[in-house]
């Protein structure tokens, strides 16, 4: 493979796109007003389950400024959708909040308004959104998330588990937790003939023509998505949801432009979230540590439209040497909104469960947690047998322990009180797959010295313009400073979505292999470049197919120390200190930020954030941002994130892995083993609130 | 939204005059609560007077050595007035404890007494509420209650009231001077709040038409302590899951006065009369001050969810009045 040369990756290059942002001169999908542009705002049911009898279409329309008022019983129909896509194409009510009208108007008051006042008649039926481990509904999907198998099995863990000397067996949960961006979506949709425009912020442009394709039924060369800035993603707009669906629908039905914007309070009902999970982790160890089996069982929800089966015991398979393994997935399909990807899907709730039984185990054992961890390193992965490309683990919690003053640690919980709190320190391992996917990029150059790369990346707030310049700036060797990058528009050449932490690898592949390409052009040319400029591509599938096989992962070390108020119970990180091993890193500044802010999603996980299911109403309770709480900066206090440095030749042509998800892995455990050491209690439900801890 | 008038008076006559005793009509000031309630359906009022200009904006001292704040006094204004800091510490700290900077510096004094609770199930008008839409009945006693009453709730209402200014108002015992078509009279916090019982939907005393004009604080209580302290799920800008606003008198290790205040425990800012006479004459003691919190607390009715707030108002209690006792 290539190695770039290394003037400007690995530099901390302030943001490219940073003086745009803070002025706001950046055009985000909400920003742009067509001429002729409507305003949809969507109606949502009120049961969670039943059938829409009628929709009171005609009153709604004698009301001022208002255009088009669409239900299944007058909406376009869509040739092929999935159920929770075929929005306004049935009767059907899956979910409490799930689209069942929208009514079109002139302004965004007279929509609001008419939407209010709108009257959907229904017939409702008894619901179920109750997640149980014990559900009779249980169900084994075919897969879980990204791909993996459903269930997996080693050795005998079972008759391992019997004759282990040191057994922890241990029920954990996660409750449903929603993505907040800073940005909630918004989508401007425009036909014109045949071809659609669609205004969205997303994780993916491709994806998202791709799918506005297939489920309008026309080419995706039709299809236009245009999305230059999006306001944080985290996994909320990896995918099409159905408001751009009905946005599109609506602006096909009144044959102008139309804006929704999704509320803040939509959000919990429509566009996705962390399904809740129950996981019972069983750890089966010799007297000093060394694991024999680890089982870990997870039970989740989904809903009656579509599968997401989050992949929360897929860590437990590669993390630690056990020669008996076992890991399943159990679903059940509720009347509850449709979960989809959070920040490090799997690994983020699978991690809290299985580094909090590792937490007990070195309890169980004596032995100090760091050191067990240490103990149960594996020399190549569990669960293929492949070698690591590169695994530093033990790097990192050594560098982590000795830059938090682990040392001389006094394991006894509940006996440190600094005035009235209660003081302690926990740790827990993360892990995130280093995974690479297909891209293509284009590299010109321009006469007058500059060069342009495009793909249809995104950058999503982690700095992904920034970095691509660094990259091309290198292999083409020139300055980033004399790179435009663009991307956010799948008029560029085709690029993976924003997510799995893949971006940096995938785009960086393409954007490499593109201006190398372009070099070879411009040497061919003699170094001049002709007055049209010079133009070369690359589309890296076959390169990624044919990647050796090994075993790719990040790795990292979470240290906290939290106070516990005696009185009150309430919980507050006094330090967070996390180190990875993520290969090259690319830009210390993104990246130091894509780390911290892992983190402090991971505090806010740990301390705060739930989503309340009203079990009488079937919807997320707590839908707006005064009672689904997340960590305010009072709640973070000293954040800090270090790396190793990682020297992998297996990874692409950067040596990089992905680092967008693995700051919240790990991040929850080791709070609550630190909630543990303070306290002496041990909180297996999270999130850690008062009412877990006050006596 | 429904549409709505708008009137902006200049004076708190024109206000009244504007409002007469018309349910159609609510006044407005820095919006912080009734917008977002209006734009919920929570609220429709027909007409809006805003009384940002007419209500009275200044602290003032009074003859008698207490101090007079205005209605319309923003709260980040009350609790950064030297006056207060000085003589009302306790309040400062409840007031700088609500909310957020950005919104302190847009809400009324007269506002935060008047904001509306935020129970869920009365901020989503796609479900029944008994404070919100009488007699449809109250769905948070079997579903979600966590922070909700534990204290002088009804079978129709568990709702708690949010401010944490009126909690230390309550325990200040100020007097809210009240205007309206029937004249200017006088209430006595924490009697401008009422409990539930079976008319949940009236939160105050206030007739219709009538406007908080000033807040008068009496004069500070010469050798009492005093402090507020909120326990919270989130370190800023959340809501108190129990508050307590306490003033302390100790005299030779014995208590000779104390005014105690809970907040987010009731309908009302919950005076702690039980504990306040335990209290008198008793020494300073934690074991006292324990046994004056269960006094107190034994009037606790939780429910299934939010049964740790008795041991958390306790602890809480408790610990700010050691606290006060130990500042000696």
């Amino acid at each position: 493979m290539t190695v770039t040369g290394s003037r400007h990756v690995g530099s901390a290059l302030d943001r490219v796109d940073a003086v745009e942002k803070v002025t706001g001169r950046a055009r985000y999908a909400y920003d742009n007003a067509p001429a002729g542009l409507v305003h949809a705002v969507p109606v949502q049911a009120t049961i969670a389950r039943g059938e829409i009898l009628e929709v009171d279409v005609d009153a709604i329309l004698k009301r001022p400024g208002v255009v088009a008022a669409i239900w299944h019983g007058n909406a376009p129909r869509l040739p092929s959708a999935d159920e929770e896509l075929a929005v306004l194409q049935s009767r059907r009510v899956a979910y409490r909040g799930q689209y069942v009208a929208v009514v079109v108007a002139e302004t965004l008051e007279d929509a609001r308004n008419a939407a209010r006042l709108l009257r959907v008649e229904y017939a409702a039926e008894e619901h179920d959104v109750e997640l149980r481990a014990d559900h009779p509904r249980m169900y084994r999907p075919e897969r879980v998330n990204a791909g993996y198998a459903t269930d997996t099995e080693d050795g005998d863990p079972d008759a391992a588990l019997a004759s282990a000397p040191v057994v922890v067996d241990a029920v954990y949960s996660t409750p449903a937790e929603h993505n907040n961006p800073m940005e909630p979506h918004a989508t401007i949709a425009e036909w014109d003939g045949d071809g659609l425009t669609v205004h969205e912020p997303t994780q993916g442009a491709s994806s998202l023509r791709a799918s506005l394709g297939s489920l309008f039924g026309m080419p995706p060369a039709h299809v236009r998505v245009v999305s230059p800035y999006v306001g944080g993603g985290f996994g909320a707009k990896l995918k099409i949801l159905p408001h751009v669906v009905i946005a599109a629908l609506a602006a096909k039905q009144v044959g102008r432009p139309v804006k929704l914007a999704v509320t803040r309070r939509q959000m919990f009902a429509v566009t996705g979230y962390r399904t809740p999970t129950i996981q019972r982790v069983r750890l089966g160890a010799e007297a000093g540590g060394r694991l024999v089996a680890i089982t870990h069982d997870v039970y989740e929800q989904t809903s009656i439209v579509a599968e997401f089966a989050e992949q929360a015991a897929v860590p437990s398979r590669m993390m630690y040497a056990a020669p008996h393994r076992r890991t399943t997935h159990r679903l059940v399909r509720l009347d509850v909104p449709t979960p989809s990807y959070m920040r490090g899907p799997g690994e983020t709730p699978g991690m809290f469960a299985l580094e909090s039984a590792m937490d007990e185990l070195a309890i169980a054992c004596g032995v100090d947690p760091v050191e067990l961890r240490v103990r149960n390193e594996p020399e190549t992965d569990p669960e293929s047998g492949l070698p690591f490309s590169s695994r530093n683990l033990v790097a990192c919690l050594r560098e982590g322990a000795r830059r938090f003053g682990w040392a001389g640690r006094d394991p006894e919980p509940g006996v440190r009180r600094g005035g009235r709190l209660l003081v302690g320190t926990g740790v827990a391992a993360s892990t995130y797959p280093a995974y690479r996917a297909p891209s293509s990029a284009s590299a010109r150059a321009e006469p007058d010295g500059r060069f342009t790369v495009r793909l249809a990346a995104a950058d999503i707030g982690t700095g992904a313009r920034t970095i691509l310049a660094q990259i091309a700036a290198d292999t083409l060797r020139t300055s980033p400073g004399l790179v435009v990058v663009e991307l956010g528009d799948s008029a560029l050449p085709s690029a993976v979505v924003a997510g799995g932490s893949m971006g940096s690898a995938s785009w960086g592949t393409a954007v490499v292999r593109a201006c190398e390409a372009l070099r070879d052009r411009l040497e061919a040319a003699g170094g001049a470049v002709p007055p049209g400029g010079l133009e070369a591509t690359a589309d890296t599938t076959q390169e990624v197919r044919a990647q050796e096989p090994f075993a790719r992962h990040a790795f990292g070390a979470q240290f906290a120390e939290v106070g516990v108020d005696a009185d009150t119970g309430e919980t507050r990180v006094l330090r967070l200190l996390g180190v990875f091993a993520a290969g090259r890193i690319l830009n210390p500044t993104t990246a130091r930020s894509q780390f911290i802010g892992g983190m402090t999603m991971g505090l806010s996980m740990a301390l705060l954030e739930e989503s309340i299911m009203d079990r009488e109403f079937g919807d997320y309770l707590n839908h707006d941002l005064a009672q689904y709480h997340i960590a305010g900066c009072a709640d973070v206090r000293d954040v800090q994130a270090f790396w190793v440095e990682e020297d992998d030749s297996h990874l692409n042509p950067m040596g990089s892995k992905g680092i967008g998800e693995i700051g919240i892995v790990g991040t929850a455990a080791a709070i609550a083993n630190a909630v543990h050491h303070a306290t002496g209690v041990r909180i297996r439900d999270l999130p850690i609130r008062m009412d877990k801890l006050v006596r | 939204m429904r549409p709505f008038a708008y009137h902006r008076p200049s004076t708190v006559a024109e206000a009244l005059e504007a409002t007469g005793t018309s349910t159609d009509v609510m006044y407005l000031g820095g919006g912080t609560n009734l917008i977002d309630l209006m734009r919920l359906g929570v609220v429709s009022p027909g007409t809006l007077v805003d009384v940002t200009r007419a209500a009275p904006a200044t602290v003032e001292e009074t003859p008698g050595g207490g101090l007079r704040v205005g209605a319309g006094v923003r709260n980040g204004d009350l609790a950064a007035h030297p006056l207060v800091r000085r003589g009302y510490p306790m309040l400062a700290e409840a007031v700088l404890a609500g909310a957020s900077g950005q919104l302190r510096n847009m809400a009324t004094v007269g506002g935060n007494l008047l904001q509306r609770t935020r129970c869920a199930y009365f901020q989503d008008v796609s479900k029944p509420c008994n404070k919100r839409s009488p007699g449809t009945g109250c769905p948070a006693r079997a579903g979600d209650h966590r922070n909700l009453a534990i204290l002088g709730h009804s079978d129709s209402c568990v709702a708690t009231h949010p401010s944490d200014m009126a909690v230390a108002l309550a325990a200040l015992g100020a007097q809210v001077h009240v205007e309206g078509p029937g004249g200017a009279h006088v209430v006595p916090m924490p009697g401008l709040h009422r409990l539930p019982g079976d008319e949940p939907d009236r939160d105050t005393v206030l007739a219709p038409g009538e406007l908080i004009t000033a807040v008068e604080l009496p004069p500070p209580r010469p050798g009492g302590r005093s402090r507020f302290r909120k326990a919270r799920d989130r370190a800023s800008f959340s809501f108190a899951v129990v508050s307590v606003a306490a003033v302390l008198e100790v005299d030779g290790g014995v208590v000779r006065d104390c005014r105690i205040a809970l907040g987010a425990v009731a309908h009302v800012p919950w005076r702690a009369e039980a504990a306040e006479t335990a209290l008198r004459g008793a020494p300073a003691t934690e074991e006292e001050f324990g046994r004056a919190a269960d006094a107190e607390l034994a009037a606790a009715r939780p429910l299934p969810l939010n049964r740790f707030k008795v041991a958390l108002a306790r602890n809480l209690l408790v610990r700010v009045l050691a606290d006060l006792a130990e500042a000696r």
